[in-house]
């Protein structure tokens, strides 16, 4: 009994093995992310970029229709080229810009800021990156464009030109 | 024309395999003796495969753009190093590669084993055709490396930078030599069961090629990851990518089989655990191809993606594993209950226990290779699997692994006692002791590490003691026991240990930190055959004042056009001094990312070590008493 037992569940186990296998070549390996939709924003709370306080979510996305949340850090370099767009945003006040500092230490993301400029309204500090995984972030920098508490657009990269009219576009 | 040749070599390798088989199935009835024409057809084939292969070099060599591989992968202006190792630097070249070493191994393995039966050589050959002719189509079908292109063009693509490396020019045909050297145990092991010729001679006939490929998987591993570490500028050796991680998989199963065998040597106990291990070091290293080739992992090092080849290479792996299991469950039966009786406390317990955890170790690894595959099919998420996981699962059993291994060889066969063995309670406390020390000075977490390093450091005694007490008996175990400790100690040191600083600097600036202050004094442009070279020049003041000059490059490419950053290393006993300068766009700052990394070289030195072991004892006429 034992020992038709064995041979017959190895071989249900390759079997499942090699469909599972066969799907998965026909699936793209692209990892696009998916785009979180209408989703509401996750909540948190964080340090405050600046000094120890907490900043929690709920009382920073409510003044507003309209925010822009920034993952970024000053190691990462393409987060060097989006940011004169997100200089150019700021200048935008239907918009509220949200920064997230990712997996950064202070002084190398002060001199950052000191450097190119500051756009961001509040900067959070997310020093070990849970939250920003919680927002359903890939890397640095990806933004989220927040409207009335729902996520409804999602940049992943750095933010373009033509991303950058986009969001005019959809705040005017 | 060299193609042309090389292509219809391929063809009539194959049309050989018919031959060899025809008359290798004659032989299994007729007579006595093989037959010396098998011999000959199977260095035929070898030949044609030469040809094939010498085919393809000469037409990277004279950059024959006709070509359709040696147009996408080669071009003028690279070194004639480069041109050569471009052969296998790609899908289609590293199979013929591939092909070039099964057809190797098994003219060897039929020269080798003429004191072995009949029918058992006959069968390895039977069953290793198989290979070669899965192979063989698989080329031909879907990836031949003689495509014409007509007209011809002038230049080729070039070779991607990052592949132009010395230490990974000669990292495929190690690794290859290993992994292949792992389909001929795979055959024999098929062949032992289907002629029950599963026994002590059988182990020690099997032993060599264990050995053989166990010492070049090993060393292709340590070029791939040293490669990593110079070449890809993430100031890592190991990244749980998912090709490290094939290559890790077939190194765990190989590593216990050999153990295994050096059981099976003595005694007729654990074949069928030799069995399933010599099946599973192959099956791993096709899956690790199919894995990587075809495209369903994404990768650093995935070539070519194409569905097509992956699912030749998932169907042909599938047969074999598939025709493994029926003949495991049909041939192989244990009669092995009579010698199968060892005491608790004997070094076959020490070698099962550590068998296990070679086991849970290689589960560990394959679970978080494929199951982002399985979870993307059964449920569309998506995940990746990271290091935190590797090392959450891992570390904790590596402590109970190393004591194992550390007390293991200072038992006896079949039964041992603990009388005499007052010294292994001392070196524990000594090991306790100092690594307590040592962690004392650093803020990280007391009780994982001062474990972790005591049982590393317990193991690196009791080895260290063996070299005196047993000197040269048993050397080349000891020595790989010893290097492995060693490199468990110098992985875990190099993990506390490492500092790192990443910012961005302009020329002229000065970074500080309270151990060190990096200045970026200016940079220097040269130009080279194939790149443009833009060199940093950095003085790094340490705390006890010694100056080091660092000079990390940006490489500018011709062909293709890619900027690749070269890392300067200043590499001594202690510490590695690493640097990186990467070019910030459209800004006068370049991203510096300065490493120090302790004890880097003896991760290098301490595999080295564990290598050499095994290569000695390829030399040995008789194993430990």
């Amino acid at each position: 009994m034992k020992s038709k037992f064995i041979p017959l569940i190895l071989i249900l186990i390759f079997l499942i093995t090699f469909v599972i296998f066969f799907k998965g070549l026909k699936n793209s390996n692209i990892y696009a992310p998916d785009t979180n939709l209408k989703k509401e924003v996750p909540s948190f709370e964080l340090k405050s970029f600046e000094n120890d306080s907490i900043v929690i979510s709920e009382k920073i996305f409510k003044d507003k229709d309209y925010y822009f949340m920034n993952i970024w850090a000053s190691w990462c370099i393409p987060c060097k080229e989006e940011h004169k767009f997100l200089m150019e945003l700021k200048k935008d006040d239907r918009i509220e810009l949200i920064g997230f500092n990712y997996k950064d230490n202070f002084t190398n993301a002060s001199s950052f800021l000191k450097d190119l400029g500051n756009p961001y309204d509040i900067i959070v500090s997310d020093k070990d990156g849970t939250t920003s995984i919680e927002w359903g972030a890939y890397g640095v920098p990806e933004s989220f464009l927040v409207y009335q508490n729902k996520i409804i657009k999602r940049f992943i990269g750095p933010i373009n030109n033509e991303d950058l009219s986009e969001i005019q576009k959809i705040i005017k | 024309m060299a193609s042309l040749i090389g292509s219809y070599s391929l063809g009539f390798g194959l049309f050989f395999s018919i031959f060899i088989i025809f008359f290798s199935v004659r032989n299994l009835r007729d007579y006595e003796i093989l037959d010396k024409k098998i011999i000959s057809f199977t260095f035929i084939q070898f030949f044609f495969v030469v040809v094939s292969f010498l085919g393809l070099v000469i037409s990277f060599v004279n950059s024959d753009f006709s070509n359709e591989t040696v147009f996408n992968h080669s071009h003028t202006t690279k070194p004639l190093f480069y041109k050569i190792s471009g052969t296998w630097g790609n899908h289609e070249g590293s199979l013929l590669l591939w092909l070039l070493v099964l057809t190797l191994f098994i003219s060897i393995f039929l020269l080798k084993s003429n004191k072995q039966p009949k029918k058992y050589r006959i069968f390895t050959l039977l069953f290793q055709q198989i290979i070669i002719i899965g192979f063989f189509v698989f080329l031909i079908k879907t990836s031949s490396p003689f495509n014409y292109i007509f007209p011809k063009p002038n230049e080729g693509l070039g070779l991607n930078p990052i592949l132009q490396d010395p230490a990974l020019a000669i990292h495929p045909p190690i690794l290859y030599l290993g992994y292949v050297g792992s389909s001929i145990i795979f055959s024999s092991a098929l062949a032992a069961m289907v002629t029950s010729h599963v026994s002590k001679e059988w182990a020690k006939h099997i032993k060599r090629w264990v050995l053989v490929s166990w010492v070049f998987l090993t060393l292709g591993i340590l070029l791939g990851s040293i490669w990593a570490y110079y070449e890809l500028g993430w100031g890592g050796f190991w990244f749980w990518d998912p090709v490290e991680n094939v290559s890790l998989m077939p190194w765990f199963a190989l590593t216990t089989l050999l153990h295994c065998v050096l059981v099976l040597e003595k005694k007729k106990i654990l074949t069928s655990w030799a069995m399933i291990l010599s099946i599973a070091t192959f099956a791993l290293s096709m899956s690790g191809t199919f894995l990587v080739r075809s495209g369903i992992l994404n990768s650093v090092h995935t070539f070519a993606n194409d569905p097509e080849r992956g699912l030749f290479i998932l169907i042909f792996l599938f047969t074999l594993i598939f025709l493994s299991i029926f003949i495991f469950i049909f041939f192989h039966s244990e009669r092995e209950k009579i010698e199968n009786n060892f005491f608790w406390l004997s070094k076959e317990t020490a070698i099962l226990v550590n068998n296990w955890f070679m086991m849970y170790f290689l589960s560990v690894v394959l679970i978080g290779t494929i199951y982002p595959i399985f979870l993307e099919v059964i449920t569309a998420n998506k995940i990746s699997v990271g290091p935190p996981f590797y090392n959450k699962l891992i570390l904790p059993f590596l402590i109970p692994f190393l004591l194992a291994m550390a007390i293991g060889p200072n038992l006896n066969w079949i039964k041992s006692d603990l009388k005499d063995k007052f010294y292994m309670i001392i070196f524990l406390i000594i090991s306790f002791l100092l690594s307590a020390l040592i962690i004392k000075q650093f803020d990280i977490s007391f009780l994982i590490n001062t474990i972790l390093i005591t049982s590393a450091f317990y193991l690196f005694f009791s080895t260290s003691r063996e070299f005196f007490v047993k000197r040269f008996k048993n050397l080349s175990q000891n020595i790989a026991h010893f290097g492995f400790s060693l490199l468990i100690l110098s992985i875990l040191f190099n993990n506390i240990f490492s500092n790192e600083v990443i910012t961005n600097l302009k020329i002229g600036e000065t970074f500080k930190t309270e151990k060190f202050t990096i200045n970026f004094e200016n940079i220097e442009q040269e130009d080279e055959k194939n790149f443009k070279a833009i060199i940093g020049k950095f003085n790094v003041q340490n705390l006890d004042g010694s100056l080091d000059i660092l000079n990390p490059e940006l490489r500018i490419y011709n062909q293709p056009n890619i900027i690749t950053s070269e890392a300067d290393i200043k590499t001594n006993l202690l510490t590695d001094k690493f640097m990186t300068m990467n070019y910030v766009q459209n800004q006068e700052y370049f991203n510096i990312r300065y490493q120090v990394k302790p004890f880097m070289i003896w991760i290098w030195i301490s595999v080295i070590l564990i290598s050499f072991g095994g290569f000695l004892s390829l030399f040995k006429k008789r194993y430990e008493i």
